[in-house]
């Protein structure tokens, strides 16, 4: 959330305030200089509007305009108190539930749950009529009543940040619960809790409204806009402004604060502000004649950030069919970048320029060989915990491409699937299908993963780290699958990874990238002999922990166990 | 390992069961294990296979069904809270997410200084500790008023185990400090580890997945499969001469190790099966 600093304001946010900035201005200066046209009766009765009475006088005399623009003090401080108590008193409820111990957390959010499923105006309706008619006890009713969902979307949004590992150190170290609470919790949920109060104050404004105007709130002579608009009911078809004044005030003030609240999301939101760039369109289509030699060339590939940062400088690299060339570089290097933009997926907020970019004949830089594209390469990420979706089945998710891209039939999908993930020498792929993502280890996944990619018999696999996530062991299988399927099917793979040792196990090529450049291009072999010219390299090389252990090869059967 | 001075810290058949109601699942099995003071126990295992739990378990945010835990001589099943709560200090738990690890509305010296003061936290008490602390780790006092997003991860680490020393601990517990980082800064990292270890006379808990890592900096090892102890010894003997299959398939797994293949044959069943359909 401290990033937010730098981004604009919105607009909503501009206009939320400058309303709330007007509202505050008439509530502070309104009883000050129209209490007296408010509030003195005449004898001019429900008078039309004139030049002294824009909008008439009600059946006592008294000038709508003083009297709606005079209520709007009392209507804001109510509102005001209203939700300061919900915010107050459910955000320490929610809020401490967490640094408190599990069984109150447990029932505390069990009461807090069913009070939720009540309706909160319900709910403030019998607290006002056990409290009896009056301005305060609107305001309590609409507070308590307020509490309660205050209180569970607090513990919400509390609990990720329980998980955080500085909340468990704090604790460790010994800090006592209410400074948890308030040095660690409230600053790291305060932006959200801001959108909420202030969608919190329309609501607030709505119900006390409401309640006076039934007549449980503000009682005579006080007046609030919803007692103004009960006032008013009884000549609304013979009077309609003494209704449409106060009723004006309450939709202007919702407005403000809806205005408030959307802007302050906006602002909070990380996603939203991120200006879309636009793919350059000065680029030169050279389609030369050597396509039989490379599957893939990239010429001077510059992916630029919105800001202007360079993320790839101008890299060239072409991968030649059924080659494995290994991309290896630190985390900021452009590696993912660049596979990103070979594959059209980089994020909106960057723009790829390239002089050539091609797969096989299809040009990448063109949107209309976008479904072309999508069968001609084979995706692996590195995380495939959140590559699938939950919810569904494994079998529906892998077999998408198959029914989507190849228009296969369902029953068709599944059996190439099936094959597919037997293929990739898992045990039970029948009963894998029927499973959900979450029931799969990482590596299961991962393997998945890859059957799924290779359904289109794609001529590149694009795998961005795809065993960084995974268990050593499981690494080297995934690693020998990759290795299999290029050494079977004739694919080529553009193999991203941070880890020098498991690219040079790898790969035939490896482009060393740092600061958005290739640095070195080396073979394998070189690199695993250590026959790197480029100082980087050597470092990489040198950080990286060898294993040179000896294993004695007949010590662990004869000797063990 | 009988015969050995006294370790620091020692955990005799530590049984450890997670979660509530239906969803429980024993995570450690009669786990036994010990550290001598001054030395650097690496603790190797897979994801899932309990490792976290012992670390988390020696500081106190799991507590065993069973087991015994013995610190510098107090059996910390039968001491008293405020007991507890001191030998809580004396071990250090670094965590493995330097993105986690610190608040972000927090600026580097509140941190520090709430681990020194962890209810007042007034950073202007306490500026020499502050500054010391971010000297050990090599980051200069001007760190102190700064916030996490401002930082690397590498450095963002190098400011967590500042916390972790600013209270003086005699046992630091990393759990995979280095797993998030570039190879450059995990050997930063590892580099600061081990000169601070000698320097202010640590003992290091080291949890890993990366044995080549635990092999570089560790003089003695755990090997940690399905929540139980499957070897422990020295990072030599356990390394080169494994006593068990998995041990050994550990380090078979290791990329760029000598016994790396990319030739699958861990399956044999499989490659007998199809070396005989390729006779047929």
């Amino acid at each position: 959330m401290t990033e937010s600093r730098e981004r604009h304001v919105p607009a909503s946010l501009v206009w939320g305030l400058g309303m709330f900035a007007v509202l505050v201005a008439i509530a502070i200066m309104a009883p000050v200089f129209l209490s007296d046209a408010a509030n003195t009766l005449s004898s001019e009765s429900r008078a039309e509007p004139s030049a002294t009475h824009w909008f008439g006088t009600d059946d006592l005399g008294r000038d709508i305009i003083a009297r709606t623009l005079v209520a709007a003090r009392l209507t804001m401080l109510m509102s005001l108190g209203a939700t300061l108590l919900s915010v107050v008193l459910g955000v320490l409820i929610g809020g401490m539930v967490w640094v408190g111990p599990r069984w109150l957390r447990e029932t505390t959010l069990r009461i807090v749950d069913s009070t939720v499923a009540f309706p909160a105006l319900v709910l403030a309706l019998v607290i006002a009529a056990i409290l009896g008619p009056s301005a305060s006890s609107a305001v309590i009713a609409i507070g308590v009543a307020g509490i309660p969902s205050f209180a569970r979307i607090t513990s919400n949004m509390v609990a990720p940040v329980m998980g955080r590992d500085f909340m468990s150190t704090s604790r460790l170290l010994g800090v006592p619960p209410w400074q948890l609470f308030a040095r660690h919790l409230l600053p790291n949920i305060g932006g959200p809790l801001l959108v909420l109060i202030a969608s919190s104050f329309a609501l607030s404004l709505l119900e006390i409204s409401s309640l006076s105007f039934v007549g449980l709130g503000v009682q005579s002579p006080d007046y609030d806009w919803g007692r103004l608009l009960n006032e008013g009911l009884p000549a609304i078809y013979s009077q309609p402004l003494q209704v449409l004044a106060p009723s004006f005030m309450l939709i202007f003030a919702g407005v403000a604060a809806m205005l408030t609240g959307d802007g302050l999301a906006q602002r909070f939101d990380p996603w939203g502000t991120q200006p879309a760039a636009h793919r350059s369109p000065n680029r030169v289509i050279a389609r030369n004649g050597n396509q039989t030699a490379s599957l893939v060339e990239v010429k001077c590939l510059r992916v630029t950030a919105a800001n202007g940062t360079e993320l790839v400088r101008g890299i060239d690299l072409d991968i030649a069919s059924g080659e494995i060339l290994g991309l290896v570089g630190e985390s900021g290097s452009g590696k993912s970048m660049t596979a990103m933009a070979l594959a059209q997926l980089s994020p909106d907020s960057v723009t790829t320029e390239a002089d050539v970019m091609r797969i096989g004949d299809i040009d990448v830089l063109s949107f209309r060989n976008r479904a072309r594209l999508a069968r001609e390469i084979g995706l692996v990420y590195q995380d495939p915990g959140t590559t699938f979706n939950p919810a569904l089945r494994m079998g529906t998710q892998v077999t998408e491409v198959a029914r989507v891209h190849m228009g296969l039939s369902r029953r068709k999908a599944r059996q190439v699937l099936v094959d597919g993930l037997r293929d990739m020498r898992m045990r039970n792929p029948e009963s894998v299908m029927q499973q959900h993502p979450f029931q799969l280890s990482g590596g299961m996944l991962q393997r998945a993963i890859i059957a799924a990619s290779l359904v289109t018999e794609p001529r590149l696999i694009i795998a961005d780290e795809p065993t960084t996530a995974l268990d050593v062991t499981v690494q080297a299988d995934v690693l020998r699958q990759f290795k299999k399927i290029n050494e079977d099917n004739g694919t080529a793979i553009l193999f991203i990874s941070h880890d020098i040792a498991v690219v040079q196990a790898l790969c035939d090529r490896v482009l060393v990238m740092k600061n958005g450049e290739v640095i070195e291009r080396l073979t394998g072999d070189e690199l695993s002999k250590g026959k790197v010219s480029h100082q980087y390299t050597r470092e990489l090389l040198a950080a990286t922990p060898k294993f040179d252990v000896a294993l004695d090869r007949r010590s662990s059967k004869g000797g063990g166990a | 390992m009988a015969g050995r001075t006294a370790p620091i810290l020692a955990v005799k058949n530590l049984t450890v069961t997670l979660g509530h109601g239906i969803q429980t699942a024993r995570v450690l099995h009669d786990v036994s294990l010990s550290v001598d003071a001054g030395m650097t126990l690496g603790i190797v295992g897979e994801s899932g296979s309990g490792k976290s739990t012992i670390a988390k378990t020696l500081v106190g945010l799991h507590r065993p069904d069973a087991g015994l835990m013995v610190f510098d001589g107090i059996n910390l099943g039968g001491a008293s809270r405020r007991e507890r709560a001191s030998v809580r200090r004396r071990i250090q738990l670094i965590p493995q997410d330097p993105y986690s690890s610190l608040d972000p509305h927090l600026t580097i010296g509140q941190t520090l200084a709430e681990a020194i003061d962890p209810i007042r936290a007034r950073v202007s008490r306490h500026k020499a500790e502050i500054d010391a602390a971010l000297a050990a780790v090599a980051l200069d006092p001007s760190v102190a008023s700064k916030y996490p997003f401002e930082f690397s991860g590498g450095q963002r680490q190098r400011i967590a185990i500042a916390r972790a020393l600013i209270v003086r601990p005699d046992v630091i517990i990393a759990d995979e400090v280095t797993s998030a980082l570039d190879v450059s800064t995990q050997a930063e990292i590892l580099s600061l580890l081990r000169d601070l270890k000698h320097g202010l006379n640590l003992t290091v808990i080291f949890i890993s997945h990366n044995l080549a890592v635990v092999n570089q900096i560790c003089e003695e090892v755990v090997v940690i499969l399905h929540g139980e102890v499957v070897e422990h010894g020295r990072v030599r003997d356990v390394f080169s001469n494994p006593q068990r299959d998995y041990t050994r398939r550990l380090i078979e797994s290791v990329p760029g190790g000598r016994q790396f293949s990319l030739v699958s044959r861990e399956d044999s069943q499989d490659v007998i099966k199809s070396a005989v359909e390729r006779e047929t």
